[in-house]
């Protein structure tokens, strides 16, 4: 052969002439509506979303929840780590800081005024969640709901904060007494890892962070 | 007694065109549940319980759309295309006998627009004019896609047309009539048509799929390489005329199809249970809209199968393949019914 094959899988098309049972295209028909006729009585695969949920794993990553503290308190300082690590740029948050008397509120001296996330630009990947050095922000297994309004999308704290210890929650935590059930996705594994020296956003502060930040609601 | 006959036929008529729409109607519901249950799918069930209010969905979202006419396009010819399609598609159900005739105070009713002595070409008559809806249309819009569209819709029909009619004087020869009661009639008993004239059926069933622009043959619109076919400038309800009158067209080629091949409304069975004549009659009725329902299915079943055919295969098809059958199947049936006379 004077050129050689790019390719050493390419095979030489056989054109056959269609025999006479192949020309009067009857028997393939009938095999083609045997095999239709067999998936009209299969089991469809669809979910009826509203009604029936499709079941999805414990740890799914669905829509974030804005932890607090046994006590009640916030636990966000509004560091932006969250906003930061966001692929989406989803996140955006306004500081303020802590008056006297609101201890019960904040946990620490700063926290977040304004906190939203847009949630079509959310692509739940979890960087927020492990990025967060306060365990405030977790991603749950719950979904977003339908809006008929792109401005419904963008979650303040009304939305994506879990309501205080016996209280029952509002917005989209609707439904929920108290903390939201994060123990899954932050197992003591988990924590570990996370407060791990080696770890890139660890080495800054080095020991003291690992020691003060180990809140651990779990 | 001339004016009593007049009430009887406009009683008929109406009742015989609200049956054609609102079959036409279901049948867009069943076709789309059809593809969804063959795709593993639902099928539209949101509207109402199992989503039998969709078609009323789609028929309020249709009227609602806005009305738009090309500045070039020919105003009465666009505006009259979809009502011939539409007309004419309705007119063929005249000659179909729906039952045997009922009797109540003293008068017999009959479940017939008109028994005509020469029905089969009536319908033929009528079928054949249902190209013109097309082709006026098509040829109104004044755009050369549409008019290409209508060419090659109308280019089919009138090829399967000439295989569709060889097909069925094989069955007027056996029945020895053109009138479809007597054809329903010679076919009492399991003497059904389809069982005597298997190829003469398998002819007259394809080039169905063909008249009335069905898969495999949809050659007309076909989604995925026209744009839309010769309806292509067509919206809101006067599209909605041209794809109304596609399911009718598909009603009534169906109750043809179950009248010529499959009995009508006769059903051995039925004479075995004793019933008098008038529940006779509405078992009858009830018996050809379970028969032409099973040949819908089909008409679906066979759409949500088959690709579509290239257009040289369609027209090889239609006249190297069903036209020569057709002449044979005739001849030979010509010359059975010559040497045994009918029957």
């Amino acid at each position: 052969m004077a050129i050689n094959p790019i390719t050493s899988r390419s095979k030489q098309v056989v054109k056959l002439r269609q025999s006479f049972i192949e020309r009067i295209y009857l028997p393939a028909i009938v095999s083609g509506l045997a095999v239709t006729i067999k998936h009209f009585f299969m089991k469809k695969v669809t979910f009826s979303y509203p009604e029936v949920v499709r079941p999805r794993a414990p740890v799914y990553r669905g829509m974030q929840v804005l932890k607090r503290d046994e006590a009640g308190a916030e636990r966000c300082t509004a560091c932006g780590l969250c906003a930061l690590a966001c692929p989406a740029e989803a996140i955006t948050m306004t500081a303020a800081e802590r008056k006297p008397g609101e201890e019960a509120l904040y946990r620490e001296e700063k926290y977040a005024a304004v906190y939203e996330i847009n949630m079509l630009r959310c692509i739940y990947c979890g960087f927020c969640e492990e990025a967060c050095p306060k365990e405030a922000i977790f991603l749950t297994n719950r979904l977003v709901p339908t809006e008929d309004l792109r401005k419904n999308f963008i979650y303040g704290k009304d939305k994506l904060l879990e309501a205080k210890p016996g209280e029952l929650g509002t917005g989209a935590a609707l439904g929920t007494v108290g903390a939201v059930d994060v123990s899954l996705r932050q197992t003591p594994e988990v924590l570990a890892f996370k407060k791990k020296p080696g770890y890139a956003h660890n080495q800054l502060y080095g020991k003291a962070a690992g020691g003060t930040a180990a809140g651990g609601h779990a | 007694m001339d004016l009593l006959f007049l009430i009887e036929k406009l009683v008929l008529g109406v009742l015989i065109v609200a049956v054609s729409f609102i079959v036409a109607m279901y049948a867009t519901y069943v076709e789309r549940k059809v593809a969804g249950f063959i795709q593993d799918r639902l099928g539209p069930n949101r509207n109402g319980p199992f989503g039998i209010l969709q078609p009323i969905a789609d028929g309020g979202k249709l009227f609602f759309k806005e009305e738009m006419m090309p500045a070039t396009a020919n105003r009465f010819l666009f505006i009259l295309g979809p009502g011939i399609s539409m007309g004419t598609a309705l007119i063929t159900s005249a000659v179909i006998p729906w039952g045997s005739p009922i009797t109540l105070f003293g008068h017999t009713f009959q479940l017939q627009m008109a028994d005509l002595n020469v029905a089969i070409l009536y319908v033929f008559a009528a079928v054949s004019l249902g190209v013109y809806g097309i082709m006026v249309g098509g040829w109104a819009s004044n755009n050369k896609y549409s008019l290409m569209g209508a060419l090659r819709a109308s280019s089919q029909m009138i090829s399967y047309e000439l295989a569709m009619g060889m097909s069925v004087i094989a069955v007027v020869m056996l029945s020895n009539s053109l009138s479809l009661k007597d054809i329903v009639a010679a076919q009492a008993g399991w003497h059904w048509n389809v069982f005597i004239q298997p190829i003469g059926f398998l002819v007259f069933l394809i080039t169905a799929f063909a008249e009335c622009n069905r898969h495999p043959f949809d050659l007309a619109e076909c989604e995925a390489e026209l744009v839309a076919g010769y309806h292509l400038e067509y919206s809101s309800m006067k599209l909605g005329f041209y794809l109304f009158s596609e399911y009718i067209n598909m009603f009534v080629s169906s109750a043809i199809m179950a009248t010529l091949f499959f009995g009508g409304y006769s059903l051995p069975l039925l004479d075995g249970l004793g019933l008098g004549p008038n529940l006779l009659a509405l078992a009858g009725v009830v018996v050809l809209f379970v028969k032409l329902s099973i040949i819908m299915f089909f008409f679906m079943w066979v759409r949500w199968t088959l690709p579509r055919f290239r257009y040289d295969q369609l027209m090889n098809l239609g006249w190297k393949a069903l036209f020569p059958l057709a002449i044979v199947n005739m001849l030979w049936t010509a010359g059975v019914v010559a040497v045994r006379g009918f029957h």
